[in-house]
């Protein structure tokens, strides 16, 4: 039988997640895919797999977990409190599952989205050539318990125990932004001001787009209520009706009239969609030419990540974890953690 | 830095069209007007085809929206000049604003409850569009519209071009939840919602139209250029077309 995870019990916001579903945008259907992508690149790391392998990503809270077969598992983004067994084990690392255990994971300590991966991936249907939920679409739903998920093949089995020092994007701070469609209808003092505003992250908020409210009074803009709808993409930050900014994250719309201050940077999209309510945020223009710059820097990290990942026992505040090795039983042969990785 | 403009891809002259532009980091757009016109609406379904067609490298993904075509491109293989050339180019090769419309196009009569508590916003818009409800019924009802674009949310047409009365702008607070099915207007277009959906536009008629079917070889019902017809049905004859095929509505192929 296919080696599978058993969701016991889900937050609210428990779905399956991989890179989405690019190439029906002309059919209203934005890609989707991760909150936040670099969580994904990260849990891939861990695991010395391809990012393209679906993991489970956790709104603000995560679940109990049970596997059916000793599997590999990682866990990146929003740190959230995990253990297994009721032993704590380390955040941003990768760990061992063995069959039978309790894996579970609870609230975000700080940031939005806890994610974890699974070796092999998580092997659910394809729909439209993605296993991603999108839930603003209706294809797939939140987990609920009962759920099992089939893991794909896993060609590292037992390498576990590394860590990587995670990119710190959880509680606010400065994202780039480029000028896009209908910047112009905001006035140079509109611009100044958002820039220099701090912008608390409202409680409103999900996997479409996240709302700020500003320091001050809101947006003013020119464009009016009339204006034809335009192609939208992750990052645009719409300003509504009320003057408000509302950035928008991967299941966003896939057009719109309202008119755009701006876009954040894909590079710099994870720390959007990773503050928690009350966080603050500011934005800063860069030039397009800057920004492809910074995108490219970004890919380039994001490829290197393997190289920058550690074994997790050098410090020994995290001895705990090797408990979940099996070193006593001898399923391992105690040098997992000097064997570089494949 | 402060108000960016001569970075974001923008001519000196914002009127002259077609125009390209940029879109966050990685999109460029073309765009035939200003304002929705059916020759800018045609020239941007018949450019983006085209795009699609003409096998870039670095593509990544293709759009239209009513009066644009637009481009995501992966900016390891390829950069914004390279792709602005390729699309002047493309742009210089024909007149792209009297390209045919889509082939195998469809019209739909869709059987629709205007007003009531199915579609509370009816009388305000009416009101706003200085029409009697009955007055609105018919204006909306007799009027056969075509799909400019499908957008927003998947399978979500954008439907136009209805009469001069329906200029209407849409509301500043957005209107909580339309459900799925449901018929709105604003600046003389209806849309007609796959899925529950907060909105801008005023909520006037509700339909048991499928418009998304994620688990069909077909997921998507209307290709722009379709055209629809929204003919009133009362409350108990849509209530027993919510378990018929295509929520009871009937196609014909358009010659």
């Amino acid at each position: 039988m296919t080696p599978a995870l058993i969701v016991h019990r889900a937050g609210p916001g428990v779905t399956v997640q991989d890179l989405g579903r690019p190439g029906y945008l002309a059919f209203g259907l934005s890609r989707g895919g991760p909150a936040d992508r670099l969580a994904l690149a990260e849990g891939a790391a861990l695991l010395s797999q391809d990012e393209g392998l679906a993991a489970i990503e956790m709104a603000g809270m995560g679940g109990e977990f049970e596997a059916t077969a000793d599997m590999r598992i990682a866990l990146t983004g929003a740190p959230m409190r995990a253990t297994i067994d009721g032993t704590r084990i380390a955040w941003n690392a990768s760990h061992c599952l063995a069959a039978g255990q309790r894996h579970s994971v609870g609230a975000a300590e700080c940031g939005s989205y806890g994610y974890l991966h699974l070796g092999g991936g998580v092997a659910a249907d394809e729909r439209l050539g993605a296993r991603s939920t999108h839930l603003a679409a209706g294809i797939g739903r939140m987990l609920t318990p009962g759920t099992r998920l089939p893991t794909g093949p896993d060609k590292h089995p037992g390498a576990v125990g590394m860590t990587l020092d995670a990119d710190a994007r959880f509680e606010g701070g400065t994202v780039r932004v480029v000028p896009s469609l209908k910047t112009e209808f905001f006035d140079p003092n509109q611009i100044a001001r958002f820039e220099a505003d701090e912008f608390r992250r409202d409680s409103r908020g999900n996997r479409m787009g996240v709302r700020f409210l500003p320091g001050g009074g809101g947006y003013q803009n020119e464009a009016g209520l009339s204006v034809v709808s335009e192609v939208i993409v992750p990052g645009d930050i719409q300003i509504t009706g009320d003057g408000t900014p509302f950035v928008l994250l991967s299941e966003c719309q896939t057009t719109g009239g309202y008119p755009r201050i701006g876009s954040v940077l894909p590079a710099d999209l994870p720390r959007v969609a990773q503050a928690q309510a009350g966080a603050r945020l500011k934005f800063r223009f860069v030039t397009l030419e800057d920004a492809v710059k910074a995108e490219l820097l970004e890919q380039v990290r994001r490829r290197g990540l393997r190289r920058a990942l550690r074994p997790l026992v050098r410090d020994p505040r995290s001895m705990a974890d090797l408990l979940s090795y099996q070193l006593i039983s001898g399923a391992t042969a105690g040098d997992d953690l000097e064997r570089p990785l494949p | 830095m402060t108000p960016p403009d001569a970075t974001d891809g923008k001519g000196p002259d914002r009127t002259a069209f077609p125009q390209i532009r940029t879109v966050g980091t990685d999109g460029l757009l073309v765009s035939f007007g200003e304002a929705l016109s059916e020759p800018a609406n045609r020239a941007a379904l018949a450019f983006r085809a085209a795009i699609e067609a003409a096998d870039l490298p670095g593509l990544l993904e293709t759009s239209a929206s009513l009066v644009s075509a637009y481009l995501r491109f992966d900016l390891c293989v390829s950069d914004h000049a390279t792709m602005k050339a390729a699309l002047e180019a493309l742009l210089a090769s024909q007149d792209w604003t009297s390209a045919p419309l889509p082939g195998g196009r469809k019209l739909w009569r869709i059987p629709t409850v205007y007003g009531t508590d199915l579609a509370p916003q009816l009388e305000e818009a009416a009101a706003v569009a200085g029409l009697s409800p009955d007055d609105a019924i018919a204006s909306i009802s007799n009027a056969r519209v075509r799909v400019q674009t499908i957008g927003f949310a998947p399978g979500m047409p954008y439907l136009g071009e209805l009469p001069p009365d329906w200029a209407i702008p849409r509301q500043t607070e957005l209107t909580g939840q339309v459900p799925a099915g449901g018929l709105c207007v604003a600046i003389r277009q209806l849309v007609l919602f796959p899925v529950a959906t907060p909105t801008g536009w005023r909520h006037i008629g509700q339909t048991a139209f499928p418009l998304f079917r994620p688990d069909d070889p077909e997921p998507f019902a209307l290709r722009p250029g379709d055209e629809a017809q929204f003919i009133p049905v009362m409350a108990e004859q849509l209530a027993a077309m919510r378990n018929a095929p295509d929520g009871g509505a009937a196609f014909e192929v358009l010659p």
